[in-house]
């Protein structure tokens, strides 16, 4: 049961490291970030997401992943990161017109 | 499946606005942003759609009623008191699941004698509980509830696996729709011994002294009865004691994988099921039942 953390918010180790969970909630769907908790270790983590975050039929299969292992963008970088894009609407399918004589597109 | 007939067997289901909303959708309809809470036998279901049971099974059924209803009134103090908020839902589910069990079983029983579940559960007096001595026990520290989780849940999992074959439907029913969940209670406290038995020199200590404190009430869970062996001649109910041998397997394996000895200490004189108790339940039910007495009839 190593406690491996480095990062933010696992200095006490007194105290449980922080997990996010992601909830699958049926077959054929993505796993959808659902929120975070406490557990001592990988295997009482998922079983803690169990207890919150499927007791209302929620889910199908759960992921758990230390919160420091997650790699995060920069809030800072907003504008570098995510503006490019914008305005590009040739990058939409919608932006092109079907050809004449394309029976199924 | 004896489950899906007594949901499917029709009977109004009366003002339950769960079942209204849903009535006949089920899973069919689920997706990422609609969630339906399943299908499963519920109390609800055996009151209205269940044969009434005979005497015998309907004492059987209360026996395992009360089980499971004190026990759940015990582990539900943990709320609030737990190391951590997630073992706090952890163990309020566990909680939880056991009223589930109780509310089906007392349902059962109580239809013989033309009462409801809430009737057994907040009009009896002590002396009228039929559970097990280990279920009344006090919490104890966290090592000594996780410690009696381990040999009560893995008693209750050989229990109702073998009762999903009993003769009678509802028995049946209620025992393949607790099964999945008392697996899950088993896991739940194997991992705790896991982590308290080879933790600290502190949480092993305490872990032994929950599992010593606790050993002496486990001889009475395989205690056959006259009533136990005349419904098992009929397919009805399991012999307790024929359970035994792989509970001890089962536990044994948990306790010396996590470190532990299993206890040598004798069993505690108890004939829980003719209504003998410890000073303990006294107090369990005068908390339990005080609302529903003082208020009689209140809903909210």
């Amino acid at each position: 049961m190593s406690t491996n953390g480095t990062g933010a918010g696992t200095e006490d180790k007194h105290l449980w490291p922080l997990w996010e969970v992601f909830v699958r909630s049926s077959r054929g769907l993505s796993h959808v970030h659902a929120g975070s908790l406490h557990a001592p270790d990988a295997e009482m983590a998922v079983r803690n997401a169990r207890d919150l975050y499927t007791r209302r039929n929620e889910g199908v299969s759960l992921w758990v992943v230390r919160s420091d292992d997650i790699i995060a963008s920069d809030p800072q970088d907003k504008e570098t990161f995510f503006e490019s894009p914008k305005g590009k609407d040739y990058r939409h399918a919608t932006y092109y017109t079907a050809s004449e004589g394309v029976a199924h597109l | 499946m004896s489950t899906h007939d007594l949901h499917g067997s029709g009977g109004p289901h009366g003002s339950d606005a769960v079942e209204d909303e849903f009535a006949g959708v089920g899973d069919t309809v689920a997706s990422a942003t609609r969630v339906t809470p399943g299908h499963a036998l519920r109390p609800e279901d055996i009151a209205l759609s269940a044969a009434p049971a005979d005497e015998d099974t309907a004492t059987y059924a209360l026996w395992l009623g009360d089980d499971a209803l004190i026990l759940a009134q015990r582990l539900a103090w943990w709320i609030s008191r737990a190391p951590e908020m997630e073992e706090d839902v952890a163990l309020g589910n566990i909680a939880l699941d056991l009223l589930g069990h109780a509310r089906s079983f007392l349902t059962y029983a109580a239809k013989f004698s033309g009462k409801t579940e809430d009737d057994l559960a907040y009009w009896r007096e002590d002396t009228e509980f039929t559970n097990l001595r280990i279920t009344e026990q006090p919490n104890g520290d966290f090592g000594a509830t996780i410690a009696r989780q381990l040999l009560f849940a893995t008693y209750q999992e050989l229990l109702y696996s073998a009762l999903t074959s009993s003769t009678d439907e509802t028995m049946a029913g209620i025992a393949a729709k607790a099964l999945k969940e008392v697996a899950y209670h088993v896991d739940h406290a194997t991992q705790w011994m896991l982590r308290l038995g080879d933790g600290t020199p502190e949480s092993h200590e305490r872990v032994q002294r929950g599992l010593d404190v606790m050993w002496p009430y486990v001889e009475e869970m395989f205690a056959d009865e006259e009533l136990t062996t005349r419904l098992a001649e009929r397919g009805v109910a399991v012999v307790p004691s024929s359970l035994r041998e792989e509970w001890l397997r089962r536990v044994t394996a948990v306790i010396e994988e996590s470190t532990l000895s299993v206890p040598t200490a004798k069993a505690a004189l108890a004939h829980s099921r003719a209504g003998d108790h410890s000073e303990h339940l006294g107090y369990l039910l005068a908390e339990m039942q005080v609302l529903a007495r003082k208020h009689p009839g209140a809903t909210w």
